[in-house]
């Protein structure tokens, strides 16, 4: 299927010349792609996918919106004012007052504050201990590994709500960190287990034997030849535990085990709007959209982070 | 012997991150009924995107096959089938048995029930008629205690003995045509044997076409009638066993040859081994891909792409060695692969 | 006169599977390399022979018996003569892919021996990285590359200089090439051949590859269900095999030659390869064996010798003499 194009091309090069024999190119072994690291390919897949990148935009806006708006306003987040009770959102108050004459803007981006804050400690503390734990169980694997997992297998099916229940009574003491201690007791158990089956899949490839072979220490394994292949499980599971701590603390704030006046967190101002719900619907509706917001979107980024960091992904 | 199936400018790229792969790249030839036809050549030459198009088993997000390219079989082009007309066409005319057994079975369905399947889609037995030609097929590839493993599970299964089901899998519903992509590389030599054997008593038995990609050359030899060797996504030579492993005029072709080592070699001798890698099939390539580690290479090879030139009926070629001005090294060629 | 740079005796590596089910992969294993030479062992899946490479260097714990390197016992040391051990006797993958770790650049891959058993500085550290890199024929460039961007002939270059660098006596080559195109082999081939002459290594070559083996090796090892069947020079081997399963292995390689007659010649072994956990008693190969007397049911031949340098373990290898 020769283009007439092609013909005419191929008798231009046609000269007394053309079969002089040439040899094999004296080349080494080169690549001709782009170089391209694993993290600078992840970002570039996770930039493919839309709706992480809108939910990932949306993280920022929110983040905005709890660090901002108190700064810049001359009222603070407490402030009583009687003759501003219940009001509609209007001008003056964008999300409306609550039964004080308090702003309602300003008491969502503070207590969102609160809310992700405690999201992001909660799914951090729990995911490095778990990281630990799993790590060090599946690293030794045998005895070491069975007693571990036993005690794991144990502390998960303590429901969490007896623990914080009991925390808060021993503990006296309502602030944000005995929440968050309450709440992450047993929260590291799942990322334990995820951890070491991870460990576990790794220590059977090749390079970790490769690299007992030829006597690098068991401290170095660990740091360069696990961990570096676990991170991207660990992240993705952070951030998908993120939206479970903020409901957490928005549901125990609803009960009542949580956050106390005079601070604030979503879940707080949820439990307040709650029985007001008839007259003023709105005071329950911002704070419930923004759990519900925050939420999706960590889970829409966690999605994308995990498609984007699974080498096997590549096409 | 009738022309089955045949296929005319067959072009399927890849859109990658890196740009567009074209991992095959006008890819034509013709299979008749009874044939065997070997695909040989390495990784990366475009030969299992061949054999996937044939059963139209790319993705369509990702595998692009190209407009003007035609896959004819029995005079219906197979790539403008409908959704109905595939279905009938996969499985019933056109098998298909895969590299590695124990990934291309389903580890929750029985044997038995994996082979009865293609039988009640395609001949629409009920559940006991299906049963016994599943057994029949069995026997066919020769299983020992046959009643026994149509309710055995394939982990339960030695690997060669699951490429007999695999195989039991694709002939059950009678094809005509039988692509086998590499199917005894995963095998030890023994049992690689024992398949091949097998499946040269079926191919007589069924009268069977069958296509063989793999890059095994030792294979080749004992069970192909016909050879298309390709490389970078084309056909660079192909002809008869005889012709190809008597008269390769191809240096690629005489390298793949040379490479392996031969019994009768002496002991820790240098083998002929070509320098380089294959090209990156992003390259659009204008000239002969084999070029550059081409020990031949003329000045003519770097800058356009060879002709096929006929040789006999059957041999055809594309490399400017062929060319009448181009040096003669016919006798090169006889030594070395000697 | 080169003495034996390895010497192992009655070696056995039994896994535990179940409750008292134990797998022997390595079963009362015997041989020595010589410094300088190659010993290829060959044998089908479930053979053995990768166990015993892996146990010979100490990667899993002998359940019996007595590996020497250069003399010296193995199974006590410890510390800094365990590490010397590791840095003289050495190992290449067969996967390409698993054996390099996705994390970390093909420079450190290689300069990870250096780390363990020298200690260099930086300056000093690239030099032998990048005259390692050139020895194997890989360039400069790819030092900062990662191993998903290379071919599989490149990345077993890798794997051949990683070993490589740390100046090694003893190189086991666990299927090298199997996981490569035909070419590549080749190329892989000649570059250990290449290097064994240049630096007097040791190689043993184990594969299924008996064509390869042949190639490359001075003397053979046919393994079976965790046993040596035959051991003996590659030209003994091949010419004057005197075991019943070596006999129908060779003929079942395939040769690239078109010839209607070698299929008539082949020797057809019926069946499977029994279960490893539950082998058969006498000759492991009794029950496909054609040539299977009653004395090959009842007892396990031992591996004698039965020219000097071929051994064999067979109880009618006499008819094949």
């Amino acid at each position: 299927m020769q283009s007439t194009e092609n013909i005419k091309k191929k008798n231009d090069y046609l000269n007394k010349n053309s079969f002089d024999i040439v040899g094999v190119e004296d080349d080494f072994q080169e690549i001709s792609r782009p170089r391209v690291s694993y993290y600078k390919d992840a970002w570039r897949r996770f930039k493919q996918n839309k709706v992480a990148l809108f939910a990932l935009f949306i993280l920022f806006a929110l983040i905005i919106f709890v660090v901002v708006p108190p700064i810049l306003s001359s009222t603070t987040f407490n402030q009583i004012d009687k003759l501003s009770r219940n009001l509609k959102p209007c001008s003056d108050h964008l999300f409306g007052t609550d039964k004080l004459g308090r702003d309602l803007l300003l008491r969502v981006a503070v207590g969102g504050r609160v809310s992700i804050v405690i999201g992001i400690a909660g799914a951090f503390i729990t995911s490095i201990l778990g990281c630990i734990y799993g790590g060090i169980s599946a690293y030794f694997g045998g005895r070491v590994d069975d007693i571990m997992m036993r005690i794991v297998e144990i502390l998960i099916c303590i429901p969490y709500l007896i623990i914080v229940i009991l925390m808060s009574l021993i503990l006296k003491s309502e602030s944000i960190g005995t929440l968050i201690l309450a709440m992450t007791i047993t929260g590291w158990c799942g990322v334990a287990r995820l951890v070491r089956g991870q460990i576990l899949q790794i220590k059977s490839e090749e390079y970790i034997l490769a690299a007992k072979a030829m006597g690098v220490s068991s401290f170095r394994i660990v740091t360069k030849y696990m961990i570096p292949n676990v991170i991207g499980i660990v992240i993705v599971q952070i951030t998908f535990a993120i939206p479970g701590y903020i409901f957490g603390e928005a549901f125990l704030s609803y009960i009542g085990l949580g956050i106390q006046s005079p601070g604030t967190s979503w879940g707080a101002l949820a439990s307040s709007a709650q029985p007001m719900l008839a007259y003023h619907p709105y005071q329950l509706f911002f704070p419930s959209l923004m759990i519900a917001l925050t939420m999706l979107s960590f889970t829409l980024v966690g999605d994308g982070l995990r498609d984007a960091l699974d080498p096997k992904m590549r096409k | 012997m009738e022309k089955i199936l045949s296929v005319e400018n067959l072009r399927v790229s890849f859109n990658t991150y890196a740009g567009e792969v074209r991992a095959v790249r006008g890819v034509d030839f013709n299979l008749h009924a009874g044939e065997t036809l070997a695909f040989v050549g390495e990784s990366g030459c475009g030969k299992t995107v061949t054999a996937k198009a044939i059963m139209r088993l790319l993705k369509e997000d990702i595998a692009d096959i190209k407009k003007d390219s035609k896959i004819i079989y029995k005079g219906k082009d197979v790539l403008k089938m409908s959704k109905k007309e595939l279905q009938a066409y996969r499985g019933d005319e056109v098998g298909m048995i895969f590299q590695d057994p124990m990934s291309s079975l389903n580890p929750t369905m029985t044997c038995g029930n994996q082979i009865m399947e293609s039988l009640i889609l395609h001949r629409d037995l009920d559940k006991k008629e299906a049963r016994q030609e599943a057994l029949k097929m069995l026997k066919l590839v020769k299983i020992p205690d046959a009643e026994k493993r149509l309710d055995s599970y394939p982990h339960e299964l030695s690997g060669g003995m699951r490429q007999r089901i695999m195989i039991a899998i694709a002939l059950a519903c009678n094809p005509s045509v039988l692509i086998a992509d590499e199917p005894t590389t995963a095998l030890d030599v023994t049992i690689q044997a024992q398949i091949m054997d097998l499946l040269n008593e079926l191919k007589h038995e069924l009268n069977m076409a069958i296509i063989l990609v793999t890059h095994d050359l030792g294979v080749v030899a004992n069970f192909a009638d016909k050879i298309q060797v390709m490389y970078a996504g084309q056909v660079i030579e192909r002809g008869t066993i005889d012709e190809i492993f008597s008269a390769p005029k191809h240096p690629y072709t005489w390298a793949l040859l040379k490479s392996v080592p031969k019994l009768s070699n002496e002991n820790k001798q240098e083998l002929y081994a070509l320098e380089g890698t294959p090209p990156d099939l992003i390259l659009p390539l204008k000239h002969c891909p084999f070029a550059k580690r081409c020990k031949y290479g003329m000045k003519i090879c770097h800058e356009i792409m060879p002709d096929a030139t006929n040789m006999t009926g059957s041999h055809e070629v594309s490399c400017w060695l062929m060319h009448p001005d181009a040096p003669k090294i016919e006798a090169d060629f006889h030594e070395e692969v000697k | 006169m080169s003495e034996n740079i390895l010497e192992v005796k009655n070696l056995s590596k039994s896994f535990q599977v179940g409750k008292n089910l134990y797998l022997k992969a390595v079963d009362d294993v015997s041989f020595t390399i010589k410094k300088g030479e190659t010993l290829g062992l060959v044998g089908e899946s479930g053979c053995g022979k990768t166990t015993c490479g892996r146990t010979v260097l100490k990667l899993y714990e002998p359940t019996a018996g007595e590996i020497k390197f250069n003399g010296v016992n193995i199974e006590k040391l410890k510390g800094k003569n365990m590490l010397n051990f590791k840095k003289n006797a050495q190992m290449i993958f067969q996967d390409p892919t698993s054996s390099l770790n996705p994390r970390m650049t093909i420079f450190e891959i290689i300069a990870e021996g250096l780390n363990v058993h020298f200690n260099l500085s930086k300056e000093e550290k690239n030099k032998m990285v990048k005259e390692i890199l050139f020895q194997v024929g890989l360039s400069d460039s790819f030092g900062n590359r990662f191993a998903h961007e290379l071919s599989g002939g490149q990345k077993q270059r890798v794997g051949i200089a990683r070993s490589l660098i740390v100046n090694p006596e003893l190189i086991v080559c666990d299927e090298p090439i199997s996981a490569l195109d035909v070419s590549i082999q080749a190329q892989i081939v000649n570059l250990l051949i290449k290097l064994q002459k240049e630096k007097n290594l040791t190689y043993l070559f184990i594969s299924h590859d008996l064509s390869m083996v042949k190639h490359i090796s001075d003397r053979i090892g046919v393994m079976y269900l965790g046993s040596i069947f035959e051991l003996a020079t590659s030209e003994e081997l091949f010419n004057n095999t005197l075991n019943p399963y070596t006999k129908a292995l060779l003929s079942a390689i395939p040769d690239a030659e078109p010839n209607a007659d070698k299929n008539n010649d082949r020797i057809k072994i019926k069946g499977e390869v029994p279960s490893p956990i539950n082998q058969p008693k006498g000759c492991k190969f009794s029950t496909r064996c054609e040539y299977a007397t009653e004395e090959c049911h009842k007892s396990r031949p031992e591996l004698v010798e039965a020219k000097p340098g071929h051994f064999v373990a067979c109880h009618n290898y006499k008819q094949f003499l």
